[in-house]
């Protein structure tokens, strides 16, 4: 067996990506293993991309105390890590006296939580505030503090940004057994073996499975599917605010939120399924957010769809976070559903202090750069700065993704970093090439003759997202 | 004892509808074309169908150039001239019109490039 | 800032055409923009023939016909840039563009002819029920893979949508080895060419299903197989006729959308049944000096057509820049619906002026009427008329004379 890690992080998640960028601040050899060709592929891909103000948990739970801490530290993570966000406020909109009374709850709720600024908002204001809001909405609870962020750029971003300090990823690592050798776990896949003192058990719909690996069998994980509408870039302006309806049973119900790049996202749809690989779209899914929405926002161009999409939220059996040790030496971060993506970087910490508290001694790193460049600097920089770094690597002046405005310099940057994109999907993700509103039709072909350069692998190699999902089956022509 | 075959006309876009009726291979009568290059594809039609076939070949750069017959082929004989297409390669640089295999499978047809590449 | 009379936005058939009819009217200085690494356009990846009848009166591949018009460029010396991609065109006409050689840089040009072209609905768009497995293409994509890459992305395959790109592609992947199951199309009728219905599909046997769709997609790696259905009239999915066809590849061909990106940048207003900037007869937009032709203007059953609309465009800058355009009348053209939409949108000089448009749905025995009010200025019988194909109608000024609007109408006996 090979030299130990000290840390092995199962999952590269949201929440694995935090905690092993917080974990690489000190003197860990760190390995993330993930199960599919590239990070930030579960739930983390596919979410609604809000960092919630912290008032929907209940008083006292986890869930509450870290979504209104890492609601706190998002700015300035993301602000580090290079990652878009922005602080742009949610409104949860109320119809009739019942909708008040529940917000007034929240209110009450969200400020035990600690939740600053929140206040309850009468037609009038919300109407200035929101032009495009539900006619009949007439109050609204706001909270000022509430964000969105991108979610898949922020677990990406923090595994590269782990992986400039020293840790090691490993795709494609779908763990099958985990053995306990007395001071280290054995951590196997199909076809490889890692070896390591600690474990984080960060594996999302799968965490009970791994969690059971050990003998740990006190919870269960559930997929809770949620499907999603995306709108074109030219819709983003609509609405200002995130915009949720009064909560009912199934949770936060229907949202209608900008995204950080300026799209408009529409659901999600929330059902229960047994299947933890099923992420198709349903018709029925699609037709409910499309009459739904109109609860929250007056008029949405559905006619501007550009994708549909659909993600598993990794419901815990226990209501809450279940981050604990069930043994030594192995920490499950489990059930880590709707708040997590707002309490990552406080779960990260807080998995820090159940290290710390179980005995693992911290030295911090001093090499650690808690820094990774932002990968969409070169479009926001003036005609100045563009030219600046066209004149070092022409390769920027060569727009590849017309859709988004992705220059072949960007791609080239995105497949060179950690961690670096084997895959179209990968590519998408980090530059956004292929996420505009030909969907690849143009540059995709461009994309996957850079990725198998710079890869070194064959052209009809290259794939969509990794396993089975190739895209060419091979030449057309007899080779001589 | 005659019968009556509907065609599309494929020589323009229009797409004429056509009818011809036939007694055994004798075309008794065409309706429905509009030129006389619609009537001979008629004719062509009922007797010997005949396609232009349009494709790529290997270069000597490693990717491919655009080529097509010259001349509209025997349609039952496409897939014959796509395997010697498969295997022809061009020498580049090529210019539009250059001959890359002559009398295609003996149909009269040359299989000419439509794309210049240096 | 670099100063330039004309900068034509795209070099393909529209662009160079447009920059060929201007140069000949006396423009010498100006500059074609183009983003692919060649002149041509998409024309380069379109290597079947059919192009050029109307034209050059001869069956050309879509690479010849773009070189008939590459070599006068040439020959010409009418100046172009590559790999170059505007990035904003503002009102007052400065283009922002940018290359590996210049970087990012600035024209200010006096007018403007947008011929940027079109893109292909992808799959997003339709908001497909299923899995997102790979092998999911709009047809022109597997086009470029096929005739430019010279790779194969499909062995088995579904066509969605009978656009003209979907059944050439169809014959393409099948004469490289390719076995295509069916072409799924949503309406009644066919929005391709009658010809290539018979020459694409026919003539291997590939059946069109009309009035049906693909209601699932299944596969988690490769796509695996599409649920096909038939629709009702409402176009719902009628669920005892669910299929499943196993395949790999769902090729889209389901519309073109004119790419007008750049003309919202200029404040060109746009209509929303065309997607394109609203024109008058010499194809300037709302925005003094900016012209717009080929499919960035509305989408094209035939380049033959693109080209002369081209030349208007090229020979109206021209006459722009001398400061010769007429615009001395204001006549807004609107339409019933039947029609769903005429191009040019407003006649605003007394000429000859060709009117094209496009109706809604298949019509057969129709009578095309021009109304001036309750007066009847033009008619004219058609045996049929169908969506797939653009319409035209030439107006003589006597007709329009003193007319203060034209509305195109479809009688349908």
């Amino acid at each position: 067996m090979n030299h130990p890690y000290d840390i092995a992080i199962i999952g590269g998640g949201v929440v694995g990506g935090m905690i092993a960028r917080t974990l690489s601040a000190y003197q860990f050899r760190i390995c993330i293993l993930e199960k599919e060709n590239d990070v930030a592929r579960g739930a983390s891909a596919a979410n609604s991309s809000i960092v919630h103000a912290g008032f929907d948990a209940h008083e006292g739970s986890l869930k509450a105390e870290l979504n209104v801490k890492g609601a706190e530290m998002m700015a300035s993570v993301c602000r580090e890590l290079g990652v878009k966000y922005q602080n742009n406020g949610s409104l949860v909109l109320g119809f009739d006296l019942a909708d008040r009374e529940a917000l007034e709850a929240l209110l009450r709720r969200g400020t035990t939580n600690g939740v600053k600024d929140l206040r309850l908002l009468e037609q009038e204001e919300l109407r200035a505030l929101e032009p495009n809001v539900a006619k009949d909405a007439t109050c609204a609870l706001y909270a000022p503090t509430a964000g969105i962020v991108c979610p898949y750029e922020l677990t990406i971003a923090s595994i590269g940004n782990a992986m400039d300090n020293g840790a090691e990823l490993f795709t494609n690592f779908a763990v099958t057994g985990i053995e306990d050798l007395g001071d280290v776990f054995c951590i196997s896949s199909e076809s490889a073996k890692v070896s390591a003192r600690y474990v984080i058990n960060a594996a999302g719909l799968f965490a009970d499975a791994i969690a059971a690996m050990v003998g740990d069998t006190s919870f269960t994980i559930h997929p809770r599917r949620g499907e999603y509408l995306l709108l074109d870039r030219e819709c983003g302006g609509m609405v200002k605010q995130t915009l949720f309806r009064t909560p009912g049973k199934m949770g936060k119900g229907l949202l209608v939120t900008p995204t950080v790049d300026g799209n408009l996202l529409v659901g999600p749809t929330s059902v229960d399924q047994e299947d933890k690989t099923d992420k198709s779209t349903t018709p029925e899914g699609l037709s409910l957010i499309r009459a739904k929405s109109a609860e929250n926002a007056e008029g949405v161009p559905f006619g501007k769809t550009i994708t549909s999409f659909c993600g598993l939220r990794a419901v815990g059996s226990t209501g809450d976070f279940i981050i604990n040790l069930p043994r030594e030496r192995f920490v499950n971060v489990a059930g880590i559903e709707s708040p997590g993506l707002s309490s990552s970087p406080a779960i990260a910490e807080y998995v820090v202090e159940l290290l710390k508290d179980a005995g693992l001694e911290f030295r911090t790193n001093p090499a650690f750069d808690p820094i990774r460049p932002a990968t969409h600097a070169f479009r926001e920089g003036s005609i100045e700065e563009k030219n600046a770094m066209i004149q070092k690597d022409p390769a920027y002046g060569r727009i590849l993704c017309r859709c988004e405005g992705v220059s072949e310099g960007e791609i080239l940057a995105a497949i060179r970093q950690n961690p670096r994109p084997r895959d179209l999907d990968g590519v998408k993700r980090r530059t956004r090439a292929q996420m505009g509103r030909c969907q690849g039709g143009f540059c995709s072909p461009y994309i996957v003759e850079l990725l198998a350069k710079e890869n070194g692998v064959p052209f009809e190699s290259v794939t969509k997202f990794g396993g089975g999902s190739i895209i060419n089956f091979g030449k057309t022509k007899e080779e001589a | 004892m005659a019968n009556t075959r509907e065609l599309t006309c494929i020589v323009c876009p229009k797409g004429c509808p056509m009818k011809v009726t036939l007694e055994g291979k004798e075309i008794l009568t065409i309706e429905g074309f509009t030129c006389p290059r619609g009537k001979q594809y008629a004719i062509d039609e009922c007797t010997h169908p005949m396609r232009t076939l349009t494709s790529t070949v290997r270069t000597s750069g490693g990717g491919v150039v655009a080529v097509k017959t010259d001349r509209a082929i025997p349609k039952e004989l496409m897939f014959d001239c796509m395997q010697v297409i498969n295997k022809t390669v061009a020498t580049l640089p090529v210019r539009v019109g250059d001959v890359l295999v002559s009398n295609l499978l003996d149909t009269g047809a040359n299989l000419i490039v439509t794309a210049n590449q240096e | 800032m670099k100063q330039i009379d004309l900068v034509i936005i795209g070099g393909g058939p529209a662009g160079m055409s447009a920059a060929l009819a201007a140069y000949e009217q006396g423009v010498t200085n100006l500059l074609i923009l183009e983003r692919d690494s060649r002149l041509g356009g998409i024309l380069r990846q379109c290597i079947h023939n059919g192009f050029g009848l109307h034209r050059f009166g001869e069956e050309l591949t879509g690479p010849e016909y773009a070189w008939r018009y590459e070599e006068k460029v040439l020959e010409k010396k009418i100046p172009y840039l590559l790999d170059t991609m505007v990035l904003d065109i503002s009102p007052e006409k400065v283009i922002t563009a940018t290359n590996t050689s210049l970087g990012v840089f600035q024209i200010q040009a006096k007018a403007v002819i947008l011929a940027m072209g079109c893109r292909e609905r992808p799959a997003g768009a339709l908001a497909l029920a299923g899995d997102r497995p790979s092998g999911i293409f709009s047809a022109g994509t597997a086009q470029k893979y096929v005739n430019m890459k010279s790779y194969l992305p499909g062995k088995n395959v579904v066509i969605l949508g009978s656009g003209d790109i979907g059944l050439i592609m169809a014959r393409r992947m099948t004469l490289e080895g390719a076995k295509v199951h069916a072409v799924c199309e949503l309406m009644p009728y066919s929005g391709g060419l009658a010809r290539n219905i018979e020459q694409c599909l026919n003539d291997f046997g590939i059946p069109l299903k009309l009035s049906h769709t693909v209601v699932k997609i299944h596969g988690k790696g490769r796509l695996e197989g599409v649920t096909i259905a038939k629709v009702d009239e409402n176009r719902r999915p009628i669920p005892e006729s669910f299929e499943y066809i196993p395949c790999d590849t769902l090729l889209l061909s389901v519309g073109l959308i004119p790419e007008n990106e750049l003309s919202k940048t200029a404040q060109v207003e746009l209509s929303p049944i065309t997607n394109g900037a609203t024109v008058d007869q010499n194809r300037q937009t709302s925005t003094e000096g900016i012209f717009a032709c080929g499919n960035v203007l509305h989408v094209h059953d035939l380049v033959d057509y693109v080209s002369e609309e081209a030349e208007i465009a090229g020979n109206a800058a021209a006459a722009y820049l001398r400061g010769a355009l007429q615009s001395n009348l204001h006549i807004p053209l609107s339409t019933d619906g039947k029609i769903r939409y005429t191009v040019p949108q407003t006649i605003t000089e007394e000429k000859e002026i060709t009117v094209y448009f496009r109706v809604s749905d298949i019509f057969r025995n129709a009578t095309v009427k021009v109304l001036d009010g309750d007066r009847v200025i033009y008619s004219r019988k058609k045996q049929k008329v169908a969506p797939g194909e653009m319409e035209s109608i030439l107006l003589k000024p006597v007709q329009f004379a003193g007319a203060k609007a034209l509305k195109f109408t479809l009688e349908v006996e």
